[in-house]
């Protein structure tokens, strides 16, 4: 009894100091990306590429959830709505939800499981297969090469995507209304551009490029801190997508407790 | 004052009047695995030294301490006359330049055609070269190692030895004075081994290489070695040329000559 009491006490013990050993490592992490980032040489073909693959090849799925999410937004709350008579503001609910909060959440926590997952398979086996160790002896510097690209590449291509899935949203919210009304594409389109002011667009916007720095650092961290052996690859895929789609909610809460003290 | 003194005399003796590689009593361990307790070993210009030893026995890690790849928990490793564990970042990446590492797997760039592999480093290196003679550094780097026809596949589509010929072609391409081969013919078979060893002697005699080579492969080590050294539990255990070792007193170093 005493025994395992004992034991379970040091294993509390023994966790909260590796999840705490774990922030300071990843903090580490972060401060040479921006020690490093300022400095030449810039590996802009590098860069482009990320973007290219980050952001491009993610659209199909961001297109899909978008329009998805317009839509059963819209038909899910209409019900509600109907009940106190205010049919009529659905178009401005339905972009106020995406625009504020949806689209980049949902949309953050998709790219979590695509792009953080891939980074941290891509860079673990990287590591694994003695390829990141090849870099550095021959004078290459491969956080340089192979990590602030990443990150540069997701900070600033997520906020783009989250953008597109508003665009993409507000076209399913559309398609959504139409299915029980009749409401013409103009006088949606107005309403919803009434509804939308700066003080949604600016805080959801901001936090964006967070999600989008967190999904390529968590990425990119697990990746290249992969132990040896094979299977190690599979578990940096793995805990980064636990890692960011954590951080992503609690980003999230912070950003909302920020917009309600300031706007 | 003194120490000035003293560093005054380093920049002094000149690179050839010392051991390309020295290494002074390197300990190394991981957590509570001491894996190396005190190695010695010299390299003189334009040897080749096999380093044998069983497997997880520290040959791996002691090479790549050499390139500065790991920390060190004690000793000294002079490279040039210079020790390497004492430089900044700057300054090691400038011996790294001169060192060409072959790892065991060869560790190509997977995502880059064999192409880009060798250009990869070079263009980094070498900025005011222009893109043909960048192409053509490529080419004969590639020729060398005969492996022409390959430069547009991708490191996906080669089998083991062309890997470590392209692995060996990557680092040829910075012309080093020294080269670290890991292994370079475990899992081929005897044949490919064979031209892998031959070519080790071929870049040895055209480049005027230094190397360390590290292998189980005994014909390998008759081959390329001018010097064999035996490393056990952490200190280099018995040194000689090959057919001294093989007559050795000691059974458990004849056992590797089986
Ligand atoms: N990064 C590492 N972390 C912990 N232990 C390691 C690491 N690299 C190597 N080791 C340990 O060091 C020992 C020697 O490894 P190595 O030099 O690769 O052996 P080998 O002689 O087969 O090349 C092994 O026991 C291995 O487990
Ligand atoms: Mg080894």
């Amino acid at each position: 009894m005493n025994t395992t009491l004992i034991a379970k006490k040091e294993s509390i013990t023994t966790y909260l100091k590796e999840t705490f050993n774990d922030i300071g490592k990843v903090t580490l992490f972060a401060s040479r990306f921006f020690r490093e980032v300022i400095k030449p040489p810039y590996e802009i073909k590098e860069l482009i590429k990320q973007c290219y693959i980050i952001g491009y090849k993610s659209l199909p799925l961001v297109t899909v959830t978008g329009f998805i999410m317009g839509l059963v937004l819209t038909l899910q709350s209409r019900p509600t709505l109907a009940k106190f008579g205010a049919e009529s503001w659905l178009p401005s609910m339905v972009a106020l939800s995406l625009i504020r909060e949806i689209a980049p959440v949902i949309t953050a926590l998709i790219c979590a499981g695509k792009v953080s997952s891939g980074i941290g398979a891509e860079l673990g086996s990287m590591k694994v297969t003695e390829q990141i160790d090849a870099m550095e002896v021959s004078a290459i510097n491969p956080f340089k090469y192979l990590v602030v690209t990443r990150i540069l590449a997701t900070t600033f291509m997520i906020p783009l995507l989250v953008i597109f899935a508003d665009g993409i949203g507000v076209i399913g919210g559309y398609i959504g209304i139409n299915i029980h009304g009749d409401v013409n594409l103009y006088r949606y389109l107005s309403q919803v551009l009434e509804s939308i002011t700066f003080s949604d667009i600016f805080p959801a916007t901001m936090k964006t490029f967070f999600f989008g720095f967190f999904i390529g650092m968590i990425g990119c961290y697990k990746g290249f801190n992969a132990a040896n052996g094979t299977e190690s690859v599979g578990k940096a895929a793995n805990s980064a997508v636990v890692t960011a789609s954590l951080s992503i909610f609690i980003i999230d809460m912070i950003a909302v407790q920020l917009t309600d003290l300031f706007l | 004052m003194e120490d000035e003194i003293k560093k005054r005399n380093i920049i002094q003796k000149s690179e050839a009047d010392v051991p390309v590689i020295e290494i002074k009593n390197l300990h190394k361990s991981f957590g509570t695995n001491e894996v190396l307790k005190g190695v010695n070993l010299t390299v003189n210009k334009g040897e080749n030294l096999v380093i044998l030893g069983k497997s997880g026995s520290g040959k791996s890690i002691t090479i790549k301490c050499i390139v500065g790849l790991m920390r060190i928990d004690e000793g000294e490793i002079n490279v040039f006359g210079t020790d390497i564990t004492k430089l900044h970042i700057a300054e090691l990446n400038g011996i790294r330049v001169r060192i060409g590492f072959l790892f065991q797997n060869a560790a190509l760039y997977d995502s880059m055609s064999v192409r880009d592999n060798l250009g990869f480093t070079l263009k980094r290196h070498a900025k005011d070269l222009s893109a043909e003679e960048v192409e053509s550094q490529i080419k004969e780097i590639l020729d060398s190692v005969g492996l022409s026809e390959a430069i547009d596949k991708m490191p996906s589509e080669l089998s083991g030895g062309m890997r470590k010929r392209i692995g060996l072609a990557r680092t040829l391409i910075l012309k080093p004075e020294i080269i670290l081969y890991d292994e370079p013919t475990t899992g081929l078979d005897t044949i490919t081994s064979r031209e892998i060893s031959e070519l080790i002697i071929e870049i040895q005699k055209k480049y005027k290489t230094t190397s360390i080579i590290i292998t189980h492969d005994m014909p390998c080590a008759k081959l390329t070695g001018n010097r064999l050294m035996v490393l056990k539990e952490g200190v280099m255990h018995a040194e000689g040329t090959y057919e001294e070792l093989e007559k050795s007193e000691d059974e458990w170093v004849r056992s590797f000559f089986l």
